[in-house]
């Protein structure tokens, strides 16, 4: 295949040095409910060069898959996009109309889904799902070589030709998330967002689907977000990790770091709570709940669960800034060190 | 889907059919109650004549009909007759036989009927499918709303409301039959366009009554689709809004509904009766109504064994269309 691919990997070679792929500037989310206004994403920057791996961790509700639907444009009522520019290969998103959003999902930003179980469309076989996908993007390429492009991609992931053929319910679990990978690639995007790729399979299954991601990204030379609980998974796989929680970020680290020395509060109570082969059975949790998103605690969110809790982080929200070389926290205790 | 299925499922079908024409023929030869001596006697009393004959009438009558042979031998007579297409002679209209009268019939019921429950369903899903996609307009979504309180009204009384107002009252189309008094049948165009204006109330009746159903079944299985992670995939696919409607959203409401339809579809003479006495229309109702009015037994049987057969039939049709709808379906 890979004549295409191979180019592709170059060009992003080249880019890699020079200029981000991915940039959020100040990106914020609220759903308005009937309980009031719960901020889902509350001013996320991020920048993410050319085939960087990005991984992100959170709990549950900490605005994780509400970032990966903003930068896709996917919220929906009552949620909305109020401020931030998601900018993708020079182009923002947020600026663009309806129609060429349409164009831009899938070939310059794609989505990995984590249902993979459900993903496809039980009456359509793989190939017409795929086949629509290009005929919605690229409608004026003969047939033919449309129809060759999407077995190309299938074979990318290790499935065989035959697939194009067949219904999702005779492709087993670890075969029907390929075919979504295989979706996610087919207009070699920029940016692949991964969210929980591997949540419904067994740990086999897993790793192989990951080494697919791992390898195709690589060929295409995209960069991606991958979003999951499965820190194991994240150290394998990921360059960098950012933690989340009340959908602000509180760290992002190249992952050697963030797992040997996490700075943030937070990020330190993360990791301890893994467990590990030294203290084996012996589970350490977080302190306290994770505040509703309806109302925040003042100041830094994390604060009330905080063991080195300052005056100032009841007051003012921390700014998320570089305190070692590719690490980022919001944190006063690393301000006070970096103004010292 | 296997040809060893189709061939079973067919053969099942003709059992279906041998044990329901079985039924027909067996259960009023349970009864004493004879419909020749019946008939006789009615035209007896109507003044036909003198009733002292009617014995050696009702003993050749039996002798002309097979009544007088045993019972067996009727039976195979009958079941031989039936894989003819022979249902036997009305005693009402003799010498007519049943299978004209039905095959006079047919037509009518079938012009009105197919056509308004194929357009109730067309209708129907199309509203319920829209009043349940989060993204259609408002007034789109709330558009099915009023058909689903007309669902309510009863046909009866829907026909003669719309008769009431429509044709009495604003004199705008016809009061019932099927073509205008005096008029003899051909095939002008201004008899066609007659004709239409004859079917257009009892079209309506049927439709207004019948949409509300669909509505409301097709907004049930469409709040459950439009959630479902493979259109939102679509979505993330960007693909545009009427590919995702049709192929991965309406596609997958589709199985029950139809399953409803062919329910519906066996509705069809029952409903017919209701709506073709009220627009004094021919049809298999009212054929059916007439001689169960005039106790004509063999035309009753004949009738219920076409409506049986008819059913048995489209439930094996739409067993065979199945796999077609949704591939997950499939006979071994």
């Amino acid at each position: 295949m890979d004549t295409m691919l191979n180019v592709a990997a170059k060009e992003s070679d080249i880019g890699q040095a020079t200029k981000p792929v991915l940039e959020l500037e100040n990106l914020r989310v609220s759903y308005y409910t009937d309980a009031g206004r719960a901020i889902a994403l509350d001013g996320v920057d991020l920048t993410l060069m050319a085939g960087e791996k990005l991984g992100l961790v959170g709990e549950s509700g900490s605005g994780k898959s509400t970032m990966a639907l903003a930068m896709m444009r996917m919220i929906k009522p009552p949620g909305r996009i109020e401020e931030g520019r998601v900018i993708v290969d020079d182009t923002d998103l947020t600026a663009l109309s309806e129609q060429d959003m349409l164009r831009a999902r899938l070939s310059k930003i794609s989505y990995i889904p984590q249902g993979a179980m459900n993903s496809l469309n039980p009456v359509l076989r793989v190939g017409a799902q795929l086949m629509d996908a290009m005929k919605a993007h690229v409608p004026d390429m003969p047939k033919d070589e449309m129809q060759a492009h999407c077995i190309r991609s299938l074979e990318s992931v290790d499935l065989k030709a035959n697939v194009f053929k067949m219904f999702p319910h005779e492709l087993s679990g670890g075969m029907k998330q390929r075919v979504c990978i295989a979706i996610g690639i087919l207009l070699k995007p920029k940016v692949i967002i991964a969210d929980e790729p591997t949540s419904a399979l067994d740990v086999v299954t897993q790793r192989q689907v990951m080494e697919t991601i791992d390898r195709v990204q690589k060929q295409i030379g995209a960069t991606v977000i991958l979003i999951g609980h499965d820190m194991g998974l994240m150290a394998q796989f990921v360059d960098k990790v950012a933690v989340m929680y009340t959908g602000r970020f509180m760290e992002i680290s190249p992952v050697r770091d963030m797992f040997l020395k996490p700075a943030h509060p937070y990020a330190q109570a993360l990791i301890r709570s893994l467990p590990n082969l030294e203290n084996k059975g012996v589970f350490q949790g977080i302190p306290g709940i994770a505040p509703s998103l309806l109302s925040l605690p003042g100041g830094c969110a994390f604060h009330p669960r905080c063991p080195f809790v300052m005056d100032i982080c009841r007051e003012q929200r921390p700014p998320f800034e570089t305190f070692q070389e590719n690490r980022q926290v919001a944190c006063y205790l690393y301000t006070e060190k970096a103004r010292s | 889907m296997s040809i060893r299925y189709v061939i079973r499922r067919i053969l099942f079908l003709f059992l279906v059919i041998w044990v329901a024409a079985t039924i027909i023929f067996f259960i009023p030869r349970l009864s004493t109650r004879n419909p020749v001596r019946q008939r006789l006697a009615e035209l007896a009393r109507t003044g036909g004549f003198a009733p002292g004959d009617i014995e050696t009438m009702v003993a050749s009558y039996n002798q002309k009909f097979g009544l007088d042979k045993p019972l067996l031998e009727q039976y195979f007579d009958y079941i031989g007759g039936l894989a003819q297409g022979d249902l036997g002679v009305s005693l009402h209209k003799y010498p007519r036989t049943v299978i004209e009268l039905i095959m006079d019939a047919i037509p009518w019921t079938l012009a009105l009927l197919l056509v308004t429950t194929i357009l109730s369903f067309i209708i129907g899903n199309l509203l319920g499918a829209v009043a349940a996609w989060p993204r259609a307009p408002g007034w789109l979504r709330t558009f099915a709303t009023p058909f689903v309180l007309l669902q309510g009204i009863p046909p009866v009384l829907m026909g003669v409301l719309l008769l009431f107002f429509i044709a009495f009252r604003l004199k705008a189309l016809p009061l019932g039959s099927a073509y205008s008094t005096g008029v003899i049948p051909n095939w002008s165009l201004s008899f066609a366009l007659d004709l239409l204006a004859h079917q257009i109330l009892p079209a309506l009746a049927l439709i207004l009554g019948s949409v509300g159903g669909w509505v409301l079944s097709m907004r049930g299985m469409g709040v459950t689709i439009h959630g479902e992670d493979y259109v939102n995939f679509a979505e993330h696919k960007g693909l545009g809004p009427t590919t995702i409607f049709r192929d991965y959203y309406l596609r997958n409401t589709l199985l029950p509904q139809v399953t409803g339809l062919v329910l519906a579809l066996t509705t069809v003479v029952t409903s017919g009766i209701v709506v073709e006495q009220i627009f004094a229309l021919p049809g298999i109702g009212t054929t059916l109504n007439q001689a169960i009015q005039n106790n004509d037994f063999l035309t009753i049987y004949g009738i219920v064994l076409f409506i049986t057969i008819a059913v048995a039939t489209l439930m094996v049709a739409v067993e065979f269309i199945y796999p077609l709808l949704d591939p997950r379906v499939r006979h071994t």
